[in-house]
């Protein structure tokens, strides 16, 4: 799945970058615990988390992880955009829970890591 | 290669500038992506715990044709019982840490999954020395 389709089926809003929108994701995580998300070993995952800080942005970076969802209506701020900018790292803000941003993606077609 | 990086104690908002370095660097050097996440998924956890434990650190890094060899070295409390600290899920971590993502007692075990050798030795009071390194060629 297209980052532009994660974003239409979560009615979130891509914040950062245009150029993501046609990066594939195949498998998601949900988690505010960062230290869960560095034990993956799965490619082309996508983050739904609700912490927003620039450690959720660094852990992306680490774990190649290339699309993170904001759930719960946190707000993605300029440092975290300038550090998602440098590693290619899609930003998506959306209005849901964790829980149902995860539902929707599911339901969709994207596969739990485990 | 040799790199050195310093890292500033209780800044979480620079944790992680020598990971995203040394990625940025094995990324030319490393076909392999696989390994690469490996080591820096490992010096990213690493880091963690010097910003959120330590009051200073140092990363000496090393990088031979076949292997790298990371230490990071800390000025800090020490950790008084290394087994306990290497069980998943014991943790002294603050609950400042716990509010960035992390404190859940697993960064250890995790650099120790990540990389093939793994050494530590801490005294109280003076600090903790972590050395890890990982093979570069697959066979």
């Amino acid at each position: 799945m297209k980052v532009k389709e994660v974003v239409e089926i979560i009615s979130g809003e891509l914040i950062c970058c245009e150029s993501m929108n046609e990066v594939e994701v195949q498998m998601g995580f949900a988690s505010d615990l960062m230290s869960d998300v560095l034990t993956l070993d799965s490619e082309n995952v996508l983050l739904i988390t609700g912490l927003a800080n620039l450690q959720a942005i660094r852990t992306a970076e680490m774990s190649d992880i290339s699309c993170i969802v904001f759930a719960r209506k946190k707000k993605i701020s300029k440092e975290m955009i300038e550090l998602a900018k440098e590693s290619n790292i899609a930003l998506i803000e959306c209005s849901s829970s964790v829980f149902k941003a995860a539902g929707l993606l599911y339901a969709a077609g994207i596969n739990p890591v485990y | 290669m040799h790199f050195e990086f310093d890292i500033e104690a209780g800044d979480f908002s620079k944790v992680g500038y020598a990971s995203s370095q040394l990625k940025k660097i094995m990324k030319q050097l490393v076909g392999d992506h696989k390994i690469v996440k490996r080591v820096v998924v490992a010096l990213y956890e690493a880091e963690v715990n010097v910003v959120a434990h330590a009051y200073s650190g140092k990363v000496i890094i090393d990088i031979n044709t076949d292997k790298i060899e990371i230490k990071v070295n800390d000025k800090g409390p020490g950790i008084p019982d290394i087994q306990l600290a290497m069980q998943e899920g014991y943790s002294t971590a603050s609950e400042q840490v716990r509010e960035m993502g992390f404190g859940a007692g697993m960064g250890l075990a995790n650099i120790k999954n990540n990389t093939d050798e793994f050494y530590i030795k801490s005294e109280v009071g003076v600090g903790t020395s972590l050395t890890i390194i990982a093979n570069l060629i697959t066979e």
